[in-house]
């Protein structure tokens, strides 16, 4: 094994590790500025002397080890911010988020299913756990899974019409659901309305995941380290899942029906099975990211998952590189973390994610980072 | 009793009949020329028998079973299977994805043994690895090598040769071939053709439908031609016998 590729792989996660470290830590809105700007040099460098090639060869060779470096370098951030609310909650947001656009990943860009309408996913998800949560015992971490699957099966009554059309009228569905959504959500009164609804926060075998940790002297580990660590938790899961999937027969045949339907179909592949199958578990991520979602804010309202949410979930896959799982971790860190920080671009976020958007897709239409060709066994090596 | 027999198969779009009442059948290990001028109904057949058109009216028994009305997939599973005359391969996906797109029916499509059994799919990956290899290396010795390069990056010549490999690795019964020489040389034609022959002679079952311009082609490899114009059956039997009858010639050339 090559010592060196390692050594590089190592030296690129460590800057990724400083670049989020950067991010978190900025207060003032030039401090923000000139981490972004100085993350843009560093990671172009990297990527002009090979870096990123060589923690892709290492990861190549070794994926074990080097996912192994990415959870260390992920849990050395977190205790670093062990204290600051603020940071574990943006932490714990993003990769929430990547669960979310993982399953938007499998139905979008594998199967080839355009869902615009992922908030709402999320906030079926949110909802159920709330619901859940206030009126009945169920143990917590069964509500996160009841909370994917209830969006699944509402996902499942939408392909009914899904089906029935392809590409454009598919997605006008998926908007109008979304819409749909938010407008039941307001009017609906058990529901809380458009004020929302308020959640008591998990427990998990008595452990509350609300209290604060104290240690020591004045030392104090914020709450929100519980809900990051189960969203890390749940992000290596879906990214597991994710990446068997595609490497796969059942990734192959998502791949036909997005490709050529008529030619899956006339060797045999069921196209409309495949289809609902890629919806139902792009939505059972949503929804279980959503779930988490909700019991670490404590409190969802309609305006939470909004169309325009929806948007940015896509946003993220399409920056990203639509069909890379890999790719949406960046993404969602760039999506979520910089309008939060940068509070000047608050106001225009979605006007500026759009310019980004059409400026990836004008010049670099597979997104950052690219999806890679699928490779079995060992890669044709004999 | 034959392998395939179409009865009286039509297909309309709106006012038009773009295939009237053919009757044709095809036995075990026969190689068949459908051939006829542009918009002869040729193609409309393949998509009919393939399910891919409804038809209007008609019977298509195969293997003893009738598959009118079916659905593609079910064509695909009584052992028929198709290249297009316009290349479908998916050129974004390595040649093996291609094959193991037409090796469906003999894969694992369940999600749990997809995700969870690893070991078993692995073992299952380099079986199809090796058959794959073993296919595409009774067409060019090349090939096998380009494994896992995209579809796309492939020559005429190969994408052809991988589509026809796509058709073939599932062990069909019947291989409809639609205008294999399309786009390509008379050299490339050849050799194609030889590499058929050679498929044929793996599994001398294995009976083929033939769309070809190429009269030289049609001469060499088929048996019995079908002749059709304007959606019906002009006449029928071996190449040298149609290619006399002045009502073939007329639909050719047209009347002076």
């Amino acid at each position: 094994m090559n010592r060196s590729i390692f050594v590089t792989a190592l030296l690129c996660i460590g800057l990724f590790t400083l670049i989020a470290y950067g991010l978190l830590i900025a207060e003032e809105q030039w401090h923000v500025g000139a981490v972004a700007i100085g993350a843009i040099v560093a990671l172009a460098a990297a990527a002009k002397l090979g870096g990123l090639a060589a923690l892709e060869r290492a990861h190549g060779d070794s994926p074990g080890r080097v996912q192994a470096m990415l959870v260390a370098a992920t849990l050395v951030l977190l205790w670093r911010f062990h204290g600051d609310h603020f940071a574990l909650l943006m932490i714990a947001k993003v990769m929430l988020f990547c669960v979310a656009c993982l399953g938007l990943n499998v139905q979008f860009g594998y199967a080839g299913v355009v869902n615009f309408a992922g908030a709402a996913f999320l906030g079926i998800g949110a909802y159920t756990a709330a619901v859940l949560m206030a009126h009945t015992a169920i143990p917590h971490l069964l509500v996160i899974l009841i909370g994917g699957a209830v969006a699944a099966a509402i996902g499942l009554i939408l392909t009914l019409p899904m089906l029935r059309t392809r590409g454009h009228y598919a997605a006008l569905i998926t908007i109008a659901f979304g819409i749909l959504f938010k407008t039941f959500l307001e009017v609906n009164d058990v529901l809380g309305g458009p004020q929302g609804l308020k959640l008591q926060g998990m427990e998990v075998l008595g452990f509350a995941f609300n209290d604060n940790i104290e240690y020591g002297e004045e030392g104090e580990v914020s709450f929100y380290l519980n809900y990051a660590l189960l969203a890390l938790l749940i992000l290596i899961i879906a990214f597991a899942a994710v990446r068997r999937l595609e490497r796969s027969w059942v990734g192959v045949y998502l791949d036909a029906v997005r490709i050529d339907e008529l030619s899956a179909s006339v060797f045999g592949v069921n196209v409309g099975r495949w289809k609902v199958l890629a919806f139902a578990f792009g939505n059972f991520l949503a929804g279980v990211a959503g779930a988490v979602f909700a019991a670490m804010t404590g409190f969802i309202a309609p305006a939470d998952f909004t169309l325009s949410e929806s948007l940015i979930l896509v946003s993220i896959v399409i920056l990203g590189g639509v069909g890379n799982p890999w790719s949406i971790v960046p993404a969602a860190a760039l999506i979520v973390v910089l309008p939060e920080k940068l509070q000047v671009i608050q106001e225009y976020r979605i006007l500026l994610f759009s310019i980004l958007v059409v400026l990836i897709l004008r010049f670099r239409p597979d997104g950052l980072i690219p999806r890679r060709l699928r490779v079995f066994g060992q890669g044709g090596k004999r | 009793m034959s392998l395939l027999q179409c009865t009286d198969v039509t297909v309309r779009f709106g006012g038009l009949t773009a295939l009237n009442k053919l009757t044709l059948t095809i036995d075990r290990g026969e190689v068949l020329g459908l051939i006829g001028p542009n918009g002869s109904g040729k193609t409309t057949f393949f998509n009919a028998l393939t399910a891919l058109y409804p038809l209007a009216m008609g019977q298509i028994q195969f293997d003893g079973k009738g598959l009118h009305g079916q659905r593609p997939q079910a064509i695909y599973a009584a052992g028929i299977t198709r290249t297009f005359q316009r290349s479908r391969l998916c050129l974004s996906l390595s040649v093996f994805d291609n094959l193991m797109i037409g090796n469906h029916r003999a894969l694992q499509r369940d999600l749990w043994f997809n995700l969870l059994r690893r070991r078993a799919l692995a073992g299952e990956i380099e079986d199809n690895i090796e058959r794959a290899r073993a296919l595409l290396a009774t067409f060019s010795k090349r090939l096998p090598d380009q494994l896992f390069a995209p579809a796309g990056a492939l020559g005429m010549i190969d994408r052809r040769r991988v589509e026809v490999c796509r058709a073939l690795i599932s062990r069909p019964k019947l291989l409809l071939l639609d205008e294999p020489s399309a786009g390509m040389t008379h050299e490339e034609t050849r050799e194609l053709m030889d590499d058929i022959l050679l498929a044929r002679q793996v599994d001398p079952a294995l009976a083929v439908i033939l769309i070809e311009h190429e009269m030289g082609v049609i001469e060499r490899i088929t048996q019995r031609c079908v002749v059709l114009n304007f959606g019906q059956k002009l006449c029928e039997g071996p190449y040298a016998q149609v290619a006399a009858d002045p009502a073939v010639q007329q639909a050719y050339l047209g009347e002076d």
